[in-house]
């Protein structure tokens, strides 16, 4: 007997594969879509060479953490934003009757095989920013390099988590995710200078945006922050990713014990 | 004759009413969609602001010029509405579009009356949000002429018009390929960097501004619209972008014209 997870993803994979043509179109836009921000950063920069006091080869090494880290995130758990889809319908009532993990078959029912083509093209902007960037190597900025991504990453898919929650309560929530999801990883991918006032502390330090690419490229260049960050903070995306991973989790069960069917 | 035209012309104004009506019942979705253009509006004005801290504009936009360009093109993103729910492909698959032919509506002008009623609404509500933020966080440009006012929601109209039809031949490619995804990603990536949504389109080499403003529709989307509000080369330079507009309607209409007719003879109706 198969694994039931492993079987539903296939069912998936198979399915999405069925339209040739709109599956192929799918995956080469869906990475051209990723390319897309790295090609605004790049105009951007372009204008003055320079990014909130940084220079391209220092972006490029943010933009490639985050562009490795969220698409690893949306393969992984971004179809959980069905789940509204799933509450209005009533059809997470069956998701519930069923003798497996709701959030795990949330999971693999939507799985997305189109997403793979843009985790390959962030982890090669990575290699390449890598490769390209001033990075001070040491055994602990080694262990950071590889740790960050995943840190991000987690990152990411509690955000994700938490913002389908939210359908519980209010169903057409969705976008609302949407400004932390894809909006944190545009604010992710730029240095945390950008930004500016009330904005930057709640979305880079409050919200923890800075975790996910920032600090730890920060710790790989060896500098200090600008805006006063203590140094320790730059080696902490992987305890604070797991941290918002637990957060995320218990909203998800407080979220669960409170869904009342749609009753249709 | 008259009277068919009377009677025509009522039935669009009643579907532009209804499409009106029925996201005005979307109260949470309104609400969410507005929050999140407004957190793509601090993103977004704070990145070209750090641009042009260093050299004073980018591509001939002043500060307050950028942040009128980024907050109320997060505004009229929601009215222009490039990225939607479609319901057309998916009754095209189903063959639900079927019962949409034989009403006494062409298809086509139903469709875009519907979305006219549609970015009325979002008017009214997703467009105020993010510019009254700000209006109220950042130093905000004002037109200084009086008759940009006009020009700008002449031009607001004419985007949405140019919209609607590009999307509708996009919900058309589903009478061939039945599934529409890809070409609906081929159009989220055109229709954002063409437009003038990820930066002002002055900042890329002149070729490229001249291909995109004469070979495609992108620029009449959400560029022509806020090159006229920020009075970019004044109001000669946006009587010429609103004219390029309506070239543009015509050009979209007459395309998902010719598609449709060619759409239409794809379709067969299995059973009775």
């Amino acid at each position: 007997m198969a694994n039931p997870y492993l079987q539903l993803l296939a069912a998936q994979v198979r399915s999405q594969t069925q339209y040739r043509v709109s599956f192929a179109i799918d995956l080469v836009g869906s990475t051209v879509l990723t390319g897309l921000d790295l090609v605004t950063v790049w105009v951007l920069f372009g204008v003055n060479g320079s990014l909130g006091g940084f220079g391209g080869r220092e972006v490029l090494l943010m933009v490639g953490v985050a562009a490795a880290a969220f698409p690893i995130a949306d393969l992984a758990v971004g179809n959980v934003e069905k789940l509204r889809v799933y509450v209005r319908s009533g059809l997470f009532d069956a998701v519930l009757l069923r003798p497996l993990s709701s959030l795990g078959q949330l999971v693999v029912m939507d799985f997305a095989p189109r997403r793979v083509g843009r985790v390959l093209q962030g982890c090669a902007i990575y290699v390449v920013a890598l490769v390209a960037a001033p990075v001070q190597w040491s055994t602990p900025v080694a262990v950071l390099v590889v740790f960050a991504p995943l840190a991000g990453a987690m990152f990411f898919g509690a955000i994700f988590v938490a913002g389908a929650t939210v359908a519980f309560w209010w169903i057409d929530s969705g976008e609302i995710s949407n400004a932390f999801t894809y909006g944190g990883k545009d604010v992710a991918a730029y240095p945390m200078t950008v930004f500016g006032g009330l904005f930057r502390r709640l979305f880079a330090y409050g919200l923890g945006f800075a975790f996910v690419s920032y600090l730890p490229v920060l710790a790989m260049l060896g500098r200090s922050d600008p805006l006063g960050a203590p140094d320790v903070l730059r080696w902490c995306s992987p305890l604070t990713g797991l941290l918002v991973a637990v957060l995320a989790g218990l909203f998800w069960r407080t979220g669960i014990r409170h869904y009342r069917s749609t009753g249709s | 004759m008259a009277g068919t035209i009377a009677s025509g012309t009522r039935v669009l104004v009643a579907l532009a009413g209804a499409g009106f009506r029925r996201y005005a019942t979307y109260r949470q979705a309104t609400i969410a969609g507005a929050f999140t253009n407004t957190v793509f509006g601090f993103v977004r004005c704070y990145i070209l602001l750090s641009v042009a801290d260093v050299t004073g504009d980018v591509a001939g936009y002043a500060p307050g010029q950028l942040v009128t360009f980024v907050w109320v093109g997060q505004g009229l993103l929601a009215v222009v509405n490039y990225w939607g729910q479609q319901e057309l492909p998916e009754r095209v698959r189903s063959g639900e579009v079927v019962s949409d032919l034989l009403r006494p509506v062409d298809l086509m002008a139903g469709f875009i009356a519907a979305d006219v009623g549609r970015a009325g609404h979002a008017m009214l509500t997703r467009f105020v949000v993010p510019v009254v933020v700000g209006l109220l966080a950042f130093d905000f440009y004002l037109p200084a002429h009086p008759q940009t006012y006009p020009l700008f929601a002449v031009s607001v109209l004419l985007a949405v018009l140019v919209c609607s039809a590009c999307r509708y031949v996009v919900s058309l490619t589903a009478f061939w390929l039945l599934d529409i995804r890809g070409v609906l990603m081929v159009w989220v990536v055109c229709s954002g960097a063409g437009s003038g949504l990820y930066f002002p389109l002055p900042v890329l080499p002149d070729w490229l501004v001249t291909v995109l403003w004469v070979g495609t529709p992108f620029p009449a989307l959400l560029q022509a619209p806020l090159d006229v509000l920020v009075e970019r080369g004044g109001t000669g330079h946006g009587l010429a972008l609103v004219a390029g507009q309506v070239a543009w309607v015509l050009v979209a209409i007459g395309m998902a014209r010719v598609v449709q007719r060619r759409a239409l003879t794809r379709l067969v109706i299995q059973g009775g």
